[in-house]
C-alpha cells in the first residue's frame, strides 16, 4: 500500500449518477487481487478518505478504473474533478477474492447496483484463468445499468431491475433459480442483498465483500470491524478495510 | 542545528511528535510507510484487563474538519498487547506509552500493574474515553474519582504516569490539579469531545452508539485554550494533542504550553504525517526564530506577561 497523486485520465458518466473514472501512477501495479480498493482524498475539504473499489487494472497503460456512484457530499465533489487533475489515493488497500486458490470451474458472479463494480476485474480474472463466469446483475432502474456489455463479453449475463425496465423484474434473488452448474459464487452488494443471497445459497462455497465506513483504511483505528459468526474465534472480528472486504460468508455476521 | 530534544518523566523525546493513542493501533500498520523509530514516541492504543469487542457499526463520521468516533476501546486486552505488540514494537528503540483503560478502578489496577511490568516507558491513564458504558470518562469529569485512581495507578506501578484529561468537564483546572496532587507526572490533553450526527433520511443518528467523540482542527482551539490555562496553574509537563495536522500547529501547542504533542486523526487521512512533521519542524522552527524545541515551550505566557 501507498499513497500516491494519481493523474486522471478518464472521467466520465456511465449511467444515472453512476461515472467511471479512470487514473494513472504506479499504484495499478502493486494490484494483488480482484475486489481491492483504494481509498480516496477527494479534497481538503473532507476529513475522511472514500474507499472505492478497483473495477479494472490496466497494466499496460498502467491505470486503475473506479466505478462510482454519487451519494452524498464527497462523491459529488468527485465528479467535478477534470482529466489531468491529480488525485490524493492510497492503496491498492485490503484483501480482494483469492483467485490463486480457487479451484473454480463455473463461477456465478452477483452483484448490486454500486456492488458490481469490483466484480467486473474479478470476472476478467476468472475468465483468463479458464473459468465459465456467469453474472447477475442488479439495478434500480434500467437508467442506473451499467456495464453489462463488457460482462457479456466475458459470459452469460442476467438483468434484474427493482422496477422491470430491464431484464428480470425484482432482485437478484429472484434470477438465482434460473441459472445453474456453477460451483462457487462471489457476490458484492448491500448487505440486505448479500444475506438474501448467502441464505439462498447455502451450502455452496461463496465469496462476499462487505462495506462499512471507515476512518483509517489500514487496520488501525477499529472502525470497520465485523463480528465473527464462529464464537470460539480467538480474536472475534474482522477488520474490514485490511482482512476483507472479501470474506467467506460463513467466517462473518452480516 | 536545530535542537528538537525534549526530555519527559521516563520519556527521552528525540523530537516532540508521537502518533495519539488510538490512532496509530500498535503501528504495526504504519510500519510498512515509514520505519517507527523516526517517531519521537508511539501511544498505543488503550488496554484493558481483558478483550473487548467495543462498540456496534458504524462506529465514525465525518464531521466539518474532523471527525466522530465511538469505537469502544475495541483491544485484545492487557496480556495480549504485552505478549504480542510490545514484542513487536521493541526494535524500533522508541519509547512506547501505553494507555490504561478500564470500567473499574481495579481493572485499572490490574491494567496498569501489568504494564509497569513491561517494558513500556510510561503510562497514559485514559479518564477521558467517552465511548463506554462504565468507567472512561466517569472517572475523568469527577475530580475526586480522578484523584482516587491515579493513586491507585500510581500505587500500582512504578512508571510515570500521564493522565489524559477530558475536554468535557466546565472546569478544566480542577481536573489537572486532582491529577497533579494524586501523584500524576504529567498531563495529556485532550481526549475527544463528546458529539452526535443525525442522518436527515434515516432520522437517527449516524453513529450506532448515538454519541462520538469529536477529534481533528475542530477541537484545537478548545485544546489550546484548555492548556494555555492548565500550564498556568499546574506544574507538570503536558502532552498536547487535537486537529494536529501542520509544523504550525505543533508551534502553538507548544506555545500554549504543551512539552509535546500528539497527533491523532490526521493519520488517517495521511498515514506518513508523524514522519512528515517530524522532517519538517526544524526548518519551521527556524522559521519563526527558534533554536530549539524547548525554547518554545510556553512562549505564549512569557509574551503575555511581558506586554
Ligand atoms: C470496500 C468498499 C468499496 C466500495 N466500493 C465502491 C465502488 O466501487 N463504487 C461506489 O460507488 N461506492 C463504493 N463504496 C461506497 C462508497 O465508499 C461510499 O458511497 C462513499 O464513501 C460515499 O461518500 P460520500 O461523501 O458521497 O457520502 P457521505 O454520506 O457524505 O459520506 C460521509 C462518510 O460516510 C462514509 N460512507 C458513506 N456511505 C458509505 C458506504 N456505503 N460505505 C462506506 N462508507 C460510506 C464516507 O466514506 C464518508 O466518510 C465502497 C465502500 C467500501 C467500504
Ligand atoms: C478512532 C479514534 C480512536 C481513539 N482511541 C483512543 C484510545 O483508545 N485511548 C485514548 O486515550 N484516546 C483515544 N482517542 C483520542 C485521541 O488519542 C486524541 O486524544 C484525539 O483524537 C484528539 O486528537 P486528534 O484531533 O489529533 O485526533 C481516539 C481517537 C480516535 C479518532
Ligand atoms: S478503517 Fe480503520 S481499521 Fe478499518
Amino acid at each position: 500500500m501507498q499513497r500516491e497523486w494519481m493523474t486522471i485520465v478518464a472521467h466520465q458518466s456511465i449511467a444515472s449518477q453512476t461515472y467511471l473514472l479512470e487514473l494513472q501512477g504506479s499504484l495499478p501495479q502493486f494490484v494483488e487481487t480482484p475486489g481491492q480498493f483504494v481509498h480516496i482524498q477527494v479534497s481538503d475539504d473532507f476529513f475522511l478518505r472514500r474507499p472505492v473499489s478497483i473495477a479494472d487494472v490496466d497494466s499496460d497503460k498502467g491505470t486503475v478504473t473506479l466505478l462510482y456512484k454519487v451519494m452524498g457530499k464527497g462523491t459529488d465533489a468527485l465528479t467535478r474533478k477534470k482529466i489531468g487533475d491529480k488525485l490524493d489515493v492510497l492503496g491498492p488497500s485490503g484483501t480482494g477474492f483469492p483467485i490463486d486458490k480457487l479451484t473454480t470451474n463455473k463461477a456465478l458472479l452477483i452483484g448490486g447496483g454500486i456492488g458490481v463494480p469490483p466484480l467486473y476485474y474479478l470476472a476478467k480474472n476468472l475468465k483468463s484463468k479458464g473459468m465459465e463466469v456467469t453474472s447477475i446483475l442488479g439495478f434500480r432502474s434500467s437508467e442506473d445499468v451499467f456495464f453489462t456489455e463488457k460482462f457479456q463479453a466475458l459470459g452469460d449475463v442476467h438483468v434484474a431491475t427493482n422496477d422491470g425496465s430491464m431484464g428480470t423484474r425484482g432482485f437478484v434473488t429472484d434470477v438465482i433459480p434460473q441459472v445453474d452448474g456453477y460451483d462457487t459464487y462471489f457476490s458484492c452488494g448491500p448487505t440486505v442483498m448479500l444475506k438474501g443471497v448467502k441464505e439462498q445459497l447455502k451450502g455452496v462455497p461463496g465469496y462476499i465483500s462487505i462495506e462499512e465506513r471507515m476512518g483509517c483504511g489500514v487496520g488501525a483505528c477499529f472502525a470497520c470491524v465485523v463480528e465473527c459468526a464462529d464464537e470460539e474465534d480467538a480474536k472475534g472480528y474482522r477488520k474490514i478495510c485490511s482482512d476483507g472486504p472479501v470474506f467467506r460468508p460463513e467466517e462473518v455476521v452480516l | 542545528m536545530i535542537d528538537t530534544k525534549v526530555d519527559l518523566p521516563g520519556l527521552q523525546l528525540k523530537n516532540p511528535v508521537m502518533p495519539a493513542s488510538g490512532c496509530f493501533g500498535f503501528g504495526r500498520e504504519f510500519a510498512q510507510f515509514y520505519d517507527l523509530s523516526h517517531l519521537g514516541a508511539i501511544m498505543i492504543k488503550a488496554a484493558t484487563a481483558t478483550k473487548r469487542f467495543g462498540n456496534a457499526t458504524p462506529r465514525v463520521a465525518e464531521t466539518a474538519s474532523g471527525m466522530l468516533n465511538a469505537i469502544g476501546l475495541q483491544n485484545p486486552g492487557v496480556d495480549a498487547i504485552i505478549g504480542e505488540e510490545l514484542a513487536f514494537l521493541e526494535p524500533y528503540q522508541t519509547p512506547i506509552v501505553a494507555n490504561v483503560a478500564g470500567s473499574t478502578m481495579e481493572d485499572y489496577q490490574e491494567v496498569a500493574a501489568k504494564l509497569g511490568n513491561s517494558t513500556v516507558s510510561a503510562l497514559e491513564l485514559n479518564i477521558s474515553c467517552p465511548n463506554v458504558k462504565e468507567g472512561g470518562v466517569q472517572f475523568g469529569v469527577d475530580p475526586e474519582l480522578a484523584y482516587t485512581v491515579t493513586k491507585l495507578v500510581k500505587e500500582a506501578s512504578a512508571k510515570p504516569v500521564y493522565v489524559k484529561l477530558s475536554p468535557n468537564v466546565a472546569d478544566i483546572v480542577t481536573m489537572a490539579k486532582a491529577a497533579e496532587e494524586a501523584g500524576a507526572d504529567g498531563l495529556s490533553m485532550i481526549n475527544t469531545l463528546t458529539g452526535m450526527r443525525i442522518d436527515p433520511s434515516t432520522r437517527k443518528p449516524i453513529i450506532a452508539n448515538q454519541t462520538g467523540g469529536l477529534s481533528g482542527p475542530a477541537i484545537k482551539p478548545v485544546a489550546i485554550r484548555m492548556i494555555h490555562q492548565v500550564y498556568q496553574a499546574v506544574d507538570l509537563p503536558i502532552i498536547g494533542m487535537g486537529g494536529i495536522e501542520t509544523t504550525d500547529d505543533i508551534i502553538e501547542y507548544l506555545l500554549a504550553g504543551a512539552s509535546a504533542v500528539a497527533v491523532g486523526s490526521a493519520n488517517f487521512k495521511n498515514p506518513y504525517i508523524c514522519k512528515e512533521l517530524i522532517d519538517q519542524l526544524p526548518d519551521a522552527l527556524s522559521a519563526h526564530q527558534f533554536s530549539s524545541v524547548k525554547e518554545v515551550i510556553g512562549g505564549a505566557h512569557y509574551q503575555t506577561t511581558s506586554t
